[in-house]
């Protein structure tokens, strides 16, 4: 097992410059999911610390050790594909085997480590088929079987449960996380869907445009995003952005919003005069009679134990999470009021989070 | 659901129109066939019943004509025969009873063998540098890579015949001409062109994955070449290698030109057989039937890969 440690890491396909100065370290042991939305560069990262792509600049440490330009086979990890990359023309016991042949381990020793990866994935009773009639669950099963079978320095996983439906998805989740929580592996993950970067990492890095724009567990990512890219991407549905103009004082703990003051986490920094965005999580925002920010209900979205309103105001549309025991009449006009210690302001032309008191409760990543 | 229990389905074809195309199969197949089945029966003919008009569909078989291919025949006076010992074998009887011996074989077999040779070994060079090729122009970025391929593919433009006289003389000064070696390098060059771009289509088709899946659990490229892209591209490879050796199987031009003797394959020596009298229409038609038998035992072997191979790149997964 190993830390990952990745700096600087550039990597330009001619023009298209596709992952910019990615810079993170995945400890020991951990869950790392590299999280963005298709084209970011996260699946590039992951394949430049396999060895699949070389970059064009930047280090990549496994253990201290620089293997940014050493080939795949040299690294000793594991990768599974989104599409499992199952050899058609072997069954199963081959196809976990198949690692094992190359290292040159006798056929005794790698049946018994066959049937031991089998029985840790509860797939025994399929070792003797064809990998062509297995449905997706088992077919993932038989692509983690090859890759742990080997007890690798770490597991590298592009979408691995992409090609999956959401019911096997669901089990998947829970069982590559136990495998994980089991084998004690360091673990880079390529997810697009935050639902299960959320659920299964110690650690997520988001990625837009081949930047990594921040790098931390999944509630400070949530709850202290370090960008306006990660508040927007994060949490369904996303945070609400409010647009305002001010400059602000080191150790300021209220902006002015219209005619209202909106206490917030106490500032940490100085900004002078300058387009700022304050944001808001839909379940932070309340309704109230004398709320600083009125609108007209525009529509709600029932979703068992609590609803989205939709509520159309000067700043926008602003989305609130209620209890759906209270009802909402369409056009209705209400009042709203935001929890102070939970709001983030961002720099909205650099798109960065002004530091605030907020940052100061979560481990930076 | 079967096209009895639906009224009418859009894309099912109606029995009427299946009968009808399949009768438009059928006709097409006998009108193909019609010369072949005349080959082989004129192969079973006396060279009488081959050249009688009005042709012969009935008539006495006989293995006249494959003897006379196999050997070479001396005429000899009756008394000379009746003073030689009883006939040897089928062939000496039928070479007596039209005042002829047996002289001794004739070159049929070297000239088959010649060709087994040269097409076989022309087949596995092309399909194997085809395949190596076709593997590199599919995976790495090969610097003028689409010119490269246009390259190859234009050696096809043009009949390979016309260049004939600049390869007669280039292998005639290094010596070349009339030896195996250099008809299993002509062929080749004229059959990889064709087998790198069938392959290159199949190599694409089969995703990288597998091979970086390889690489990762410690193995070369060359060992996940070996290991995994073959097998998967055994279809295509089968393909390709019967369509290559299809060509220089049935090659008569350069056959004629370049070679006269050690080297001569089976095309251009079996229209020459000379009986008594002309052409032995029933050696000739006995050599042909014999030197398709290996063609099509080839193509029945493979045939599950060559349907496949013909419609490649029709349907994506």
């Amino acid at each position: 097992m190993a830390q990952i440690k990745v700096e600087a890491l550039d990597k330009s396909f001619g023009s298209f410059h596709a992952v910019k100065a990615a810079s993170f370290t995945v400890e020991d042991g951990q869950f790392l999911c590299l999280l963005g939305p298709s084209g970011c560069g996260k699946t590039t990262t992951l394949r430049m610390i396999a060895g699949l792509e070389l970059p064009t600049s930047g280090t990549i440490r496994l253990d201290g050790e620089d293997v940014t330009m050493n080939r795949a086979s040299a690294r000793d990890i594991a990768f599974v594909f989104q599409l499992f990359a199952l050899y058609p023309h072997m069954n199963v016991r081959r196809n976990i085997g198949f690692p094992l042949k190359c290292e040159g381990i006798s056929a005794a020793e790698r049946d018994r480590r066959v049937v031991e990866a089998a029985r840790i994935l509860r797939i025994s009773h399929l070792l003797d088929r064809s990998v062509s009639g297995l449905a997706g669950g088992d077919r993932q099963r038989v692509a983690l079987g090859r890759a742990i079978v080997r007890k690798p320095k770490c597991f590298l996983m592009d979408e691995p449960l992409g090609a999956l439906d959401t019911e096997m998805r669901e089990a998947m989740i829970h069982e590559l996380r136990a495998l994980h929580d089991r084998l004690g592996a360091t673990t880079v993950y390529v997810t697009h869907d935050q639902l299960e970067a959320m659920a299964m990492a110690d650690r997520i890095a988001v990625m837009n445009n081949g930047v990594v724009e921040q790098v931390a567990s999944p509630r400070d990512i949530y709850d202290r995003p370090a960008s306006l890219f990660v508040a927007d991407f994060i949490g369904s549905p996303p945070m609400n952005f409010l647009p305002f103009r001010s400059g602000l004082q080191t150790g300021a703990e209220a902006i002015r919003l219209g005619e209202r003051d909106v206490t917030i986490p106490a500032a940490r920094e100085a900004m002078a005069e300058s387009e700022l965005v304050l944001g808001v999580r839909p379940e932070h925002v309340r309704f109230t009679d004398r709320g600083m920010v009125r609108g007209e209900v525009y529509g709600t979205e029932y979703l068992g134990t609590t609803q989205i309103v939709t509520v159309t105001t000067h700043y926008g549309a602003l989305k609130a999470r209620s209890p759906s025991s209270r009802s909402f009449r369409t056009g209705e006009t209400v009042g709203l009021d935001f929890r102070p210690d939970t709001l983030s302001i961002f720099d909205k032309a650099s798109g960065r989070a002004i530091r605030t008191a907020l940052y100061e409760g979560g481990a930076h990543g | 659901m079967t096209s009895a229990t639906t009224a009418h389905s859009v894309v099912e074809p109606s029995a009427t129109t299946r009968r009808f195309a399949g009768s438009l199969v059928v006709l097409y197949a006998i009108i193909t066939m019609i010369p072949l089945v005349w080959i082989m029966l004129t192969a079973f003919k006396s060279p009488d019943d081959a050249i009688s008009y009005p042709p012969k569909v009935m008539f006495k078989p006989s293995l006249e004509g494959f003897c006379n291919l196999f050997t070479t025949r001396s005429r000899q006076t009756p008394e000379f025969i009746r003073s030689l010992g009883p006939p040897q074998g089928l062939c000496d009887s039928i070479a007596r009873s039209r005042n002829m011996v047996v002289a001794g074989p004739s070159n049929y077999v070297p000239r088959f063998v010649n060709s087994l040779i040269i097409a076989f070994g022309s087949t596995v060079l092309a399909v194997a540098l085809g395949t190596l090729s076709a593997y590199g122009f599919s995976r790495f970025r090969v610097p003028l890579k689409d010119d490269l391929l246009f390259f190859i593919l234009s050696t096809r433009m043009m009949p390979p015949i016309a260049v004939a006289i600049p390869i007669y003389l280039m292998y005639r000064t290094i010596g070349l001409s009339d030896t195996r070696l250099g008809m299993i390098l002509l062929y080749t060059s004229v059959n990889v062109s064709l087998a790198v771009w069938l392959l290159k289509g199949f190599i694409d088709e089969i995703p990288r994955e597998y091979e970086e899946a390889a690489m990762i659990d410690g193995y070369t490229r060359f060992q996940a070449f070996v290991k995994v892209v073959l097998p998967q591209a055994t279809t295509g490879i089968a393909a390709t290698a019967i369509f290559c050796l299809i060509f220089a199987w049935n090659e008569y031009a350069f056959a004629v030109l370049l070679t006269s003797g050690n080297a001569q394959t089976a095309p251009p020596f079996i229209p020459i057989i000379i009986g008594e009298g002309g052409q032995d229409w029933p050696a000739v038609a006995a050599g042909t039937t014999l030197f398709l038998v290996p063609i099509v035992v080839f193509t029945v072997l493979l045939r599950k890969h060559l349907l496949r191979g013909i419609t490649f790149g029709a349907v994506r997964k």
